[in-house]
């Protein structure tokens, strides 16, 4: 069980997306809105033609907003459904291997955290959370509502 | 061993399409040995790979129709209609067996005994009565050469070339941009040709005949009228024409419901068609045809017509229509009522059709894909029904507008007029907090879209622009935006659920600039809004119902003229509007001519008053072969006319005078305007004579070509012509009668000095120019 995950910082926290979901890391710079779309839905956003859909991971985990105002942001790419979204992170580390499978946490996580959470995975850097790509972008509202 | 089933399901699926409308036809003219033939060539196969496959039944079934048909091709047997029926009936069940073998499943239960038994000659089995199918008698029967392909790959490829095309904007945004070769360019330019014939091919694979909707139509319309003891002739055209194949989805069960309903409720016993003195059989013929960028399907019975009468009363009884409104329904509005939900002309429900949710359904399932369903009907003579469908689903043409400075897209076939919210005809009101726009007497609702989007715009309420939009299945309201900006035809794209989910967009799609853009779905607006969308349509009908149907009301643009004249000009011959400063603008070969752009026009509406520094606002008429300019001094409105013009005693340029939007205007005549500004210069068609005394390479080989392309013949110093015109570079000698018309050509940009009268040599337009007041000048 060698599954690798991409280390990345959401709301200061470091957390782990599977590696596999990712079809890359991007830049984003400009933000088309999207009024009256979700909360965590920041915007629309170009890449190679494609239109991205920018999803503010902090907004949908209810844990504040991120700045977007200086500028460019660092963004992992997902396909859901045939989609792509871009989920703007704080920081986007390593490629790293899981040195388990997900385990579940038992400690109490924050709300939001405890939606997307897939389980604890060990990794050479010591446990990391395991985030839920399609919760994520769901947001937490969404599936509370569901 | 999977694959070979597969194969053979593959097979069975596509032979049996094609024979739908086969057994009908052969069912017509038995003695059609082709057709024969080819149902033959069909159970046989079957029974061939049955065996190899071990599918007991299927072999049985298939064996027996083939003894039967190979009777009837040898000539013992003669085709009844029992035995059609009979053939018909294993088909059907050959068709039920491989859905299930390519669903994996088990075959469908039941006994096949009676079907093979119904195919004995004389077997009983209800004599069903014929219908006759006019259907293209010479179907070419060789397959063209194919390969079958997964829609899912193509639908990849489809949206890879999308794709493409996008990237390819944005790559020519970005050579925009910087600096670049010419060969850069060049080869720039062929990717793109290409790229734009490959989006074509792709589109066309797409595209599937109509006929894969028409082929099974004769045989439903012959089970249909079986059933309910008529008979109908079906007569079917234009199943050549192409349309997206998922278009074809979706419009194959509003074009069956109709159907079902015009054999049924349309088409009447042959019985009482005899009496109301027409044939026994009735004709239902269903035609498609291509018009611009859609697709019109016309399905048109002989039966007994909509009685709008019978329709009014009934949407009286279940409250639909308030009954002091019905008396005024006109009888298109009165038909129109079909398509309310609830109403059905039936007076007995039948198996068929008849339960009152139907056509409100068909409606509002053309209406989603963005087409259009019209009804017509004569009492005692027939219906015909017309829907019309966009091509594609996937390229749509858009409106941009912006708000707040963000950009949206709005689908082109929802906007039924752009007006000024300040524009003459238009009042905006506000009752209770909501906005409601008069517009030319008409009560719209108003719907702000930046109070929709929680914008905030500076722009003010009176500034703004009117979208008058009428949305799928819904009533017409305006939406006021900030800007207009282009129209554009745009690839669209499915939006995230995230996004759908506010109810508001259609779709995402790319600017030129690369640059998201929301489609907005007009429908979606008008919820979100608030605004009722239910009754008031009818309503707003009537009150300029009488009005609309004597206003044959052509456009007309609204403006003032130079000299502060009210004046109109037909919308039709205005291309489009140009800025130009006053210097480009010169008396020239006679008259006043423009310079825009690289063209020069003659120039007309000035009106002999003096043109001030700085900018001329002018339109750009064109009569499809010509063009000139009209200078005016500002736009006041688009507006039609719709009183009585009074025309001028002699041909001028002003040929009337009309009331638009209460006040008098002028009305321009454009034919005099072509006539005397255009005609005046073609009328010289005596060739005019250039002298070039100095001959070197560049006078030669670039020169020459743009001078006889002005219309002249070029000679040099030894033809000893007289010319009309003399070119020559600076500091050249010249014979002294020239010296007059003479243009002189400098090789520098920068003219030497004031009274440096010299065009550049590449300065093309001042060139053409010269040329043409040089060439009048002889004229006169």
């Amino acid at each position: 069980m060698n599954e690798l995950l991409l280390v990345v910082t959401i709301a200061g926290e470091r957390v782990a997306l599977p590696a596999a979901a990712v079809e890359s890391v991007v830049e984003l710079d400009a933000l088309t809105p999207v009024p009256r779309a979700a909360p965590h839905v920041a915007g629309l956003s170009a890449q190679r033609s494609r239109v991205l859909t920018v999803i503010d991971c902090m907004r949908s985990l209810e844990l504040g907003d991120t700045d977007c105002s200086d500028g460019i942001r660092e963004a992992a790419v997902v396909e859901l459904g045939g989609h792509h979204y871009a989920l703007i992170v704080d920081l986007v580390e390593d490629v790293i291997e899981a040195r388990s499978d997900p385990l579940p946490v038992r400690a109490a996580m924050g709300a939001g955290w405890e939606w997307v959470s897939q389980g604890m995975v060990e990794t050479d850097d010591g446990p990391l959370l395991l985030v839920d790509v399609a919760a994520l972008i769901a947001g937490v509202n969404e599936s509370k509502a569901a | 061993m999977d694959d070979l089933i597969a194969d053979f399901v593959a097979e069975c699926r596509e032979m049996l399409e094609a024979l739908g409308g086969e057994i009908v036809a052969w069912e017509a003219q038995p003695d059609d040995r082709s057709r024969l033939d080819s149902i033959f060539r069909f159970v046989h196969t079957v029974k061939g790979n049955c065996g190899f496959f071990e599918f007991p039944r299927l072999e049985a079934l298939s064996h027996a129709a083939e003894d039967a048909l190979a009777d009837v091709r040898a000539g013992r047997r003669h085709p009844d209609g029992g035995m059609v029926s009979a053939v018909l009936a294993i088909i059907d069940r050959i068709g039920e067996m491989v859905s299930a073998i390519e669903a994996g499943e088990d075959m469908p239960a039941g006994d096949d005994s009676a079907l093979i038994a119904a195919l004995e000659p004389g077997a009983e089995g209800v004599s069903v009565p014929v219908v006759t199918a006019a259907a293209d008698g010479t179907r070419a029967s060789a397959a063209p050469r194919t390969i079958r392909l997964s829609v899912e790959l193509l639908d990849r490829v489809m949206s890879t070339v999308s794709d493409m095309v996008l990237a390819r904007n944005e790559l020519a945004r970005r050579l925009r941009e910087s600096e670049t070769d010419v060969p850069v360019d060049g080869a720039f330019e062929r990717l793109s040709s290409i790229i734009a014939e490959m989006r074509d091919a792709i589109t066309r694979t797409r595209m599937q005949r109509i006929e894969n909707l028409f082929v099974g139509l004769p045989r439903m319309i012959r089970d249909l009228s079986a059933e309910l003891g008529k008979q109908v002739l079906v007569d079917i055209e234009g199943g050549d024409v192409e349309l997206d194949r998922e278009m074809i989805e979706m419009i194959r069960d509003p074009l069956t419901h109709i159907i079902r309903n015009a054999v049924d409720h349309g088409i009447e016993k042959p019985a009482d068609r005899l009496k109301a003195g027409k044939r026994e059989i009735g004709v239902l013929s269903v035609s498609a045809r291509q018009s611009g960028n859609q697709i019109l399907i016309d399905i048109h019975d002989d039966g007994r017509g909509i009685d709008g009468k019978k329709l009014v009363e009934k949407a009286i009884a279940s409250g639909i229509v308030p009954k002091d409104e019905a008396a005024q329904l006109s009888p298109r509005d009165q038909l129109a009522l079909i398509f309310e939900a609830g109403l059905s002309t039936a007076n007995e429900v039948t198996a068929i059709s008849g339960r009152g949710v139907g056509m409100d359904v068909v409606r509002s399932n053309i209406e989603r894909i963005g087409g259009i369903v019209e009804v017509d009907s004569k009492l005692g003579e027939g219906t015909r029904m017309t829907l019309r469908v966009p091509l594609t689903l996937t390229i749509i043409p858009a409106l941009t507008v912006s708000i707040a400075g963000q950009h949206f897209a709005i689908p082109r076939s929802a906007i039924e007029e752009i007006v000024r919210a300040n524009g003459e005809s238009v009042t905006l009101e506000h009752l209770g907090g909501a906005g409601v726009a008069t517009i030319r007497g008409r009560r719209v609702p108003e719907v702000s879209l930046a109070s929709i989007l929680d914008l905030d715009s500076e722009m003010e309420e009176q500034d703004r622009t009117l979208i008058v939009l009428r949305p799928a299945g819904g009533d017409l309201y305006a939406l006021s935006v900030d800007r207009i900006h282009d129209h554009e035809e745009l690839v669209v794209k499915p939006a995230a659920p995230a996004v759908m989910a506010t109810g508001l967009y259609a779709g995402t799609t790319l600017a030129d600039d690369g640059s998201p853009i929301l489609l907005f779905d007009p429908a979606g607006i008008a919820e979100v809004g608030g605004v009722k969308l239910e009754a008031q349509e009818r309503t707003a009908r009537i009150a300029e119902g009488p009005a609309a149907s004597i206003s044959k009301a052509a456009p007309v643009l609204l403006f003032r003229g130079l000299d502060g004249g009210r004046r109109a000009l037909r919308l039709a011959v205005v291309d489009r509007i140009e800025e130009v400063s006053s210097s480009c603008i010169k008396e020239a070969a006679g008259q006043l001519r423009v310079q825009v752009g690289e063209a020069i026009l003659p120039l007309a509406g000035t009106g002999g008053a003096v043109l001030g520094d700085g900018k001329v606002r002018l339109f750009r008429l064109n009569d499809g072969a010509h063009e000139i300019g009209y200078a005016f001094a500002e736009v006041i409105d688009f507006a039609t006319i719709e009183n009585d013009v009074i025309h001028s005693d002699r041909p001028a340029e002003v040929s009337g005078v009309s009331l638009i939007n209460g006040e008098p205007a002028e009305l321009v005549d454009a034919h005099w305007l072509f006539a005397n500004h255009v005609g005046a210069a073609t009328r010289r068609t005596e060739q005019r004579v250039c002298l070039i005394p100095d001959w070197d390479p560049w006078m030669e080989n670039m020169l020459r070509p743009l001078v006889e392309a002005a219309g002249y013949r070029v000679v040099d110093n030894a033809d000893e012509e007289e010319a009309d015109v003399v070119i020559a570079s600076v500091g050249e000698e010249l014979p002294e009668d020239a010296s007059d018309k003479t243009i002189w050509l400098r090789a520098e940009p920068e003219p030497k000095g004031k009274k440096d009268e010299s065009i550049y040599r590449y300065d093309r337009a001042g060139l053409l120019m010269a040329l043409k007041s040089a060439g009048a000048g002889r004229g006169k």
